[in-house]
């Protein structure tokens, strides 16, 4: 026999809450990890795991994004600037910067001027810039933690 | 200080610390993520080797 209407209606108000129970729940102290974790994740690779006392994950993630980037810098890679005129530069720049701190102090620092006559030099750029892709993917994952959505 | 790799030892290092944010970042828990970041460095020097020996088909 098929359901009635309102028998349907509290079977579905059933599995409703039933979803509703397993979803994470949103507290405001996680609201604000969710927020600071992934800014200091992406400011200090692993930071934002190690904010959030996932210490192992923290310490790999931080000694491979760093390691990834100083191997760049030590096969003299590119570092890019924010604005060259062209498009692929700008790409770069956007995985570049994805590094955060070590963006920022390569930069003052005046490093990462590259050496293009070097085809070393050229796997040192890809080094740096995936090294920043990876960070923001450590970002996000920081991110996931703080929501609960990842333990 | 520079530092000079053959195009092997980069695609390894390159390989090794790609797969441990992988396998971190993708995965729950402990087992699955060594899993997964194996899974992915195999996937990385096997994808060289391939790519390599094609490139030296295409050569000939």
């Amino acid at each position: 026999m098929a359901p009635s209407g309102k028998n349907l209606g509290t079977t579905m108000d059933r599995q409703n809450r039933a979803a509703a129970a397993q979803r994470p729940q949103v507290t405001p102290a996680n609201t604000t990890m969710a927020v600071i974790a992934p800014a200091l994740g992406w400011l200090i690779p692993g930071a934002g795991h190690l904010v959030q006392k996932r210490w192992w994950r923290g310490l790999l993630l931080m000694i491979s994004i760093v390691t990834m980037f100083v191997l760049g810098l030590l096969m003299q890679g590119k570092v890019y600037g924010f604005n060259t005129g062209d498009l692929l530069d700008m790409l770069g720049f956007v995985g570049d910067v994805g590094a955060g701190g070590l963006y920022i102090v390569t930069r003052a620092l005046d490093g990462g001027q590259g050496a293009i006559h070097r085809a070393v030099a050229d796997y040192g750029t890809k080094f740096i810039i995936v090294a920043g892709l990876l960070n923001i993917i450590a970002a996000v994952d920081a991110h996931h933690i703080a929501l609960g959505k990842k333990a | 200080m520079v530092l000079e790799l053959s195009h092997f030892s980069a695609a390894l290092l390159f390989a090794t610390f790609a797969s441990i944010v992988f396998g971190i970042t993708q995965r729950d828990n402990a087992r699955d993520m060594v899993k997964y970041g194996l899974y992915c460095f195999s996937l990385f020097v096997g994808g060289v080797i391939v790519a390599g020996w094609a490139m030296w088909l295409l050569r000939r």
